[in-house]
């Protein structure tokens, strides 16, 4: 039985060939992380794993299980992902954001919302001790009450981090966890990620460029260029690898 | 100004949030309840109109405030309220029965038209809900064995329990009462996960799809549970007038409602009550104000419609947060005095956004 398991995965807009024939596997427990140049298609495998475009070939399998429907299945199978640029609930509280993660475990039906009975109040203040976890966590208590549209670039990403783990997920992709942060903030950045695959034993699927960080969590790395998988293995295996150096710094430079 | 201090996360999602708000909205029911007792027989005739379009404006709010779909559709939903209310009372059902099926009559109605926003966003959909007012506005006309066609039709006296309600009084009780049942249902609603989904659709479809939220089921009961509110205000404004012909339902109607959800202030439960009683009040001061204009502006027969565009221009050129923004604003002036900055309301410009994908 494989945990995750990506197979002949392609996807083409028009002409354009965007992913072509990427298999890979991740463990159990590992921190496996996709690098590679601008546009080569890290981010488009993300949307094919969450199902925001249909592939054009190959299937995902998530423990045995063949990943399709649409989006929200995804998150009901323990799928939970966070986003390059940051896709928040602007004009919710932190708090808030952070309890819509815990959508996937509501079962309280709308005529019990409508009352708020008993079993409402409790499923909330249940998901609200859940949510404290994450917060307490991610040191997050001081922003609890504040409105995401008013917080710093670099709370924003962690209350991403935050709203997928209040999923509970089994496995999470995080799509560049350091991007628009300072030195400082990928720092803890990295001890979160390490924190969440050793304590909270999530399995992590990241996209990153910043080889830092990649070398310092990763269990194996997949570099990819133009769609296509161009090496796979430990950390320093991968930087070494004459076909990445040729991808990030052309030909010239061997 | 008040701290809280927080020692249960029971206080988060309690009714009250302190002692103060149980005081406020006890007067204001208070005085409420006295009010049949307190202002002449026109201002109570201008309560339940209020009333009614509370309702109403609480089922807009729902879909465009918090679920963020626009609908220029609404009086649509009205019309199907009050005819089916006007209809079961004929045939001699009692109003129960009457004002539930108006409900979800105007609810399964609701989930047609929600359909088509599963695939549409913004201005199309806006355009897509207009054409199904112009739609309804067309059968209501049409289909004279039902609905009386231009004719109209009669409605009687409310019937309840074996009394007839008779009188300004019972009505506007009616009215009250449903009234609170709706701010009540929508104030449950928004703080259970059904609200938080719902605002999750607002702010970002593809976040609130990838947290497991599933769009076409809440897109559609967002409609659903907007068109049953908006059918029972529109069962109630059919016993309020009394008598229903198809121009009450046209789309400026519509536009009348969706501007009590932007001037009341987008995204606020209270701003859809506010809304609801100043486009009320609004007319009165229109009246008034004629007094004091030439008369060869006064007389003009479109001075009403060319100040509620200007108001609504201006509210959303000024006070983009409506009449409960500005509430608030000057609550935090006298509360944070003498400290109090303009910017303190002022939101931030809000980053890059993954690009949408649909």
């Amino acid at each position: 039985m494989s945990f995750f398991r990506v197979e002949n995965l392609g996807v083409r807009f028009g002409g354009v060939v965007a992913v072509a024939g990427v298999s890979f596997e991740v463990r159990q427990g590992e921190v496996y992380t996709i690098i590679g140049p601008n546009g080569a298609g890290k981010t488009t495998i993300f949307n094919l794993i969450g199902l925001i475009y249909p592939p054009t070939s190959g299937r995902i399998l998530f423990q045995d299980r063949e990943v399709k429907g649409a989006p929200h299945h995804v998150a009901e199978l323990g799928i939970a992902r966070t986003f390059q640029n940051i896709e928040l609930f602007e004009h919710a509280t932190v708090l808030q954001n952070l309890l819509i993660g815990r959508h996937r475990h509501c079962s309280t039906s709308l005529w019990q919302e409508l009352l708020f009975l008993p079993a409402v109040r409790a499923a909330e203040l249940s998901h609200r001790a859940a949510v404290e976890r994450v917060i307490d966590l991610l040191d997050l208590a001081h922003y609890r009450d504040n409105l995401v549209a008013g917080l710093p670039y670099g709370v924003r990403k962690v209350v991403e981090l935050g709203r997928a783990l209040a999923t509970e997920p089994k496995l999470m992709l995080l799509d560049e966890p350091s991007s628009g942060l300072n030195p400082e903030e990928t720092n803890d950045m990295a001890f979160w990620i390490a924190d969440i695959q050793r304590e909270l034993g999530i399995t992590i699927l990241m996209v990153e460029h910043d080889m830092n960080l990649v070398s310092r969590v990763s269990s194996r790395v997949l570099a990819l260029n133009e769609g296509r998988m161009i090496a796979e293995g430990t950390p320093t295996e991968v930087q070494s690898h004459p076909a990445v150096i040729e991808a990030y710094l052309g030909g010239a430079a061997r | 100004m008040r701290f809280i201090f927080k020692t249960d996360y029971d206080q988060d999602i309690r009714l009250f949030q302190h002692g103060g708000q149980v005081f406020w909205y006890g007067l204001l029911v208070a005085l409420l309840i006295a009010a049949p007792f307190l202002v002449s027989e026109y201002v109570l005739s201008q309560l339940h109109f209020v009333c009614i379009y509370s309702i109403v404006g609480l089922g807009l709010m729902l879909l465009v405030g918090y679920t963020g779909q626009i609908s220029l559709g609404h009086a649509a939903f009205l019309a199907v309220g009050a005819y089916t209310e006007a209809l079961l009372q004929s045939k001699g059902m009692p109003f129960f029965v009457s004002i539930i099926s108006a409900a979800l009559l105007s609810a399964a109605v609701g989930v047609i038209v929600g359909l088509p926003a599963l695939r549409l966003k913004g201005i199309y959909l806006a355009i897509a809900t207009l054409a199904f007012n112009v739609i309804v506005e067309e059968i209501v006309t049409r289909w004279e064995s039902v609905t009386g066609g231009n004719q109209g039709k009669h409605l009687k006296a409310i019937e309840l329990f074996g009394f007839r309600l008779v009188g300004d009084a019972s009505f506007y009780y009616l009215c009250l009462a449903l009234t609170a049942l709706s701010c009540l249902a929508l104030v449950n609603l928004l703080r259970s996960p059904t609200g938080r989904a719902f605002v999750a659709i607002r702010d970002s479809e593809i976040s609130a799809s990838c947290m497991g939220i599933n769009l076409a089921k809440y897109k559609t009961m967002s409609f659903a549970l907007s068109a049953a509110l908006t059918g029972v205000g529109g069962a109630l404004y059919a016993h309020k007038v009394a008598f229903i012909t198809p121009e009450q339902f046209t789309l400026l109607t519509s536009i009348e409602l969706v501007t009590i959800v932007i001037i009341g202030g987008i995204g606020s439960l209270h701003g859809a009550v506010l809304g609801a009683a100043f486009i009320i009040v609004l007319p009165q001061l229109i009246s008034i104000g004629k007094d004091w204009l030439p008369a060869a502006v006064a007389s003009q027969s479109g001075l009403q419609s060319i100040v509620f565009g200007l108001v609504l221009i201006a509210f959303i050129i000024f006070e983009p947060l409506g009449l409960y923004g500005r509430w608030l604003k000057i609550r935090s002036y006298f509360q944070l005095f003498p400290f109090y900055r303009a910017g303190t309301f002022r939101r931030q410009k809000s980053y890059m956004r993954s690009e949408r994908l649909r």
